[in-house]
């Protein structure tokens, strides 16, 4: 309650005033337990920006603020957020990266700890910081440009990391490209537009919208699709495919070669 | 096991090139002869005669089922009914190929008869008239034929027979020409724009933002008729930028970058992958084959791995325009290295 009376303050019309008590009800009444969706819901559409800059700047000095700084100045631990615009924001803590659970080679995903209004605010407020890239349209994210383009542009631009099919694979020294399978167009989208973690950046002139759009249709189809070549075995290619025939082909024969050979009792 | 390899049977024969121990550790014989359960009880034999038939019989199911399977399952434009497919005729198949073998041998094993038999060993040579026989033959072949006799006749054969061979040698030098000097050079010249794979649009400065990579062709290679791919193979570049002061440049190499934009062979100098997974924050380039590294900062030096060379470097410019272009040729053959490298 007491950030809303600060806020409060700050804020001159009187119109505004009420949109954050609304907002502010709405934040408290559900604390941080995820029933406040329902809550937020009412309020979040209604709520002018400032009502939700000023939320989302709240959550981020209780979430954010102890690595990134302050002012989203970074800090030895955490970059600057400068700049990284709301797309950056939307897929880091939407797909739980962020706050990160731990330090090491690489963040990992985990179960989102926000809603997606306090996901919205918080992006709303980076946003405020400096221009970046903006979170994608939906008309963006819908998998249906064309897939056999998307599966070229995929090979020559992702492949390398994340495997020709998405199932991923391992770069140096602990860090890896995750796999793709099952993970939401949207995260695939903002994932390309800012190049998380070391993942290189693909800017709109680099992969147009539109090739954007192809490669999110391919991953969906791939994934939506079977394998004509059999069981995948994880699509890991060779390694995988030759510690099964290894293992399971070569016992077989041997086997039968015991078998045969074997006296009958 | 056979009577005639024992010490005393030594002297009687040749052994022709196979060298003959004395034998020092004793014949032991055959195993006592073991009774197996199918020939005690009938009981047994019954049962191991009816899982010989259900083997048979499974393999004729699954004989009808793989051609059941190949009506059923059709290969149609949909991916999925390939897999459906082949799967199941192959199923069918292997249970038909399969269940003939393994009944087969389980009938051998338990119902036939399993006495041991030994059979004493041949001698390699043959008996003193047989020899004979054989002289006699070749000698009568020769006088006949008048192979010996016949000197004109029998100098032309060897003189066709060896002529013969030459042709084929002949048709060796079709795996060449050589090379030349084709691996020294890529398509790259001074004043070509570095334009996007596959597309072939050029790549302005301004669109290359931090941390970007593009991977990159000469510009007019997408609309080569001939040679394209191995155009593409030498020419390949990953173009990236880095923030300026991250760099160290020598002073040869100064003017080879276009404020923090660096252009690299993506060809691997240890046997040529696509050099081509870059990590944003350690600028390093990894290559999945070998797990080579290369330093991005760092004129691609290898850091990690196999290969023994730097990556090369395009000295890249922008024109009037601001579209990036090549300086010149690498001045270096990319890739792995050859022979008169």
């Amino acid at each position: 309650m007491a950030f809303m009376k600060k806020s409060n303050g700050s804020r001159r019309s009187p119109f505004a005033a009420v949109l954050v008590i609304a907002a502010g009800l709405a934040l408290t009444g559900g604390g941080y337990a995820a029933t406040t969706a329902a809550v937020a819901e009412t309020a979040a559409p209604a709520a002018a920006d400032a009502a939700q800059l000023d939320t989302g700047h709240k959550l981020f000095l209780a979430n954010c603020a102890s690595c990134h700084g302050k002012n989203a100045e970074g800090t030895n631990n955490a970059p600057s957020l400068i700049g990284v615009g709301a797309a950056s924001v939307e897929f880091q803590v939407d797909s739980g990266r962020m706050p990160a659970q731990a330090s090491g080679p690489q963040i990992q995903k985990k179960y989102p700890q926000f809603t997606a209004d306090q996901i919205d605010a918080m992006a709303a407020w980076v946003a405020t910081l400096a221009p970046g890239p903006a979170i994608p349209t939906d008309a963006q994210l819908e998998a249906n440009g064309n897939a056999t383009r998307g599966g070229e542009l995929f090979r020559i631009n992702c492949a390398m990391c994340h495997n020709a099919v998405g199932a991923g694979g391992a770069l140096t020294e602990g860090k890896y490209a995750p796999s793709l399978v099952g993970v939401p167009a949207d995260h695939i989208y903002e994932a390309m537009l800012t190049g998380p973690q070391n993942m290189p950046v693909f800017n709109d002139a680099n992969l147009t919208p539109a090739d954007k759009k192809d490669i999110i249709t391919y991953l969906k189809y791939v994934e939506s699709n079977p394998s004509a070549g059999g069981y995948e075995l994880g699509n890991l290619g060779p390694v995988a495919e030759g510690l099964f025939i290894w293992i399971f082909g070569l016992g077989l024969i041997v086997a039968i070669t015991i078998w045969l050979g074997a006296k009958s009792n | 096991m056979s009577k005639t390899n024992s010490p005393d049977a030594e002297h009687d024969y040749s052994g022709g090139l196979a060298v003959i121990a004395a034998d020092k550790i004793q014949d032991p014989g055959l195993e006592p002869h073991r009774v197996r359960m199918t020939d005690k009880s009938k009981k047994h034999e019954k049962a191991a005669s009816r899982q010989v038939t259900a083997m048979f019989v499974a393999s004729a199911i699954g004989s009808a089922f793989a051609i059941y399977a190949y009506f059923a399952f059709p290969l149609t434009d949909d991916l999925g009914s390939v897999r459906n497919n082949t799967v199941l005729l192959g199923l069918g198949i292997t249970l038909g190929l399969l269940g003939i073998g393994i009944g087969a041998v389980h009938w051998a094993k338990t119902l036939m008869p399993d006495n041991e038999v030994s059979e004493p060993r041949h001698q390699t040579r043959g008996s003193e008239e047989v020899r004979a026989r054989a002289i006699e033959i070749i000698k009568l072949a020769d006088s006949e034929s008048g192979f010996s006799r016949r000197k004109l006749i029998r100098r032309s054969l060897y003189g066709a027979l060896a002529l013969f061979p030459l042709p084929a040698i002949m048709l060796f030098g079709d795996l060449g020409p050589n090379p030349g000097d084709t691996l020294r050079h890529t398509m790259w010249k001074k004043g070509t724009r570095l334009a996007k794979d596959p597309t072939g649009t050029p790549i302005k400065a301004s669109d290359v933002t931090i941390g970007s990579v593009f991977h990159v062709i000469p510009e007019g290679l997408a609309d080569l008729e001939h040679h394209k791919l191995e155009e593409k193979a030498k020419a390949a570049v990953l173009l990236v930028r880095l923030d300026p002061a991250d760099i160290k440049e020598s002073e040869e190499r100064k003017t080879w970058s276009y404020d923090g934009i660096v252009a690299y062979s993506k060809i691997c100098t240890h046997v040529g992958c696509p050099v081509a997974l870059y990590e944003q924050h350690t600028h390093h380039l990894l290559c999945p084959c070998h797990q080579s590294t290369f330093d991005v900062t760092d004129a691609c030096k290898v850091v990690f791995g196999p290969a023994s060379r730097p990556l090369p470097q395009l000295p890249i410019t922008v024109d009037a325009e601001g579209y990036l272009i090549a300086q010149s040729d690498f001045t270096e053959p990319v890739g792995p290295s050859f022979w008169e490298r």
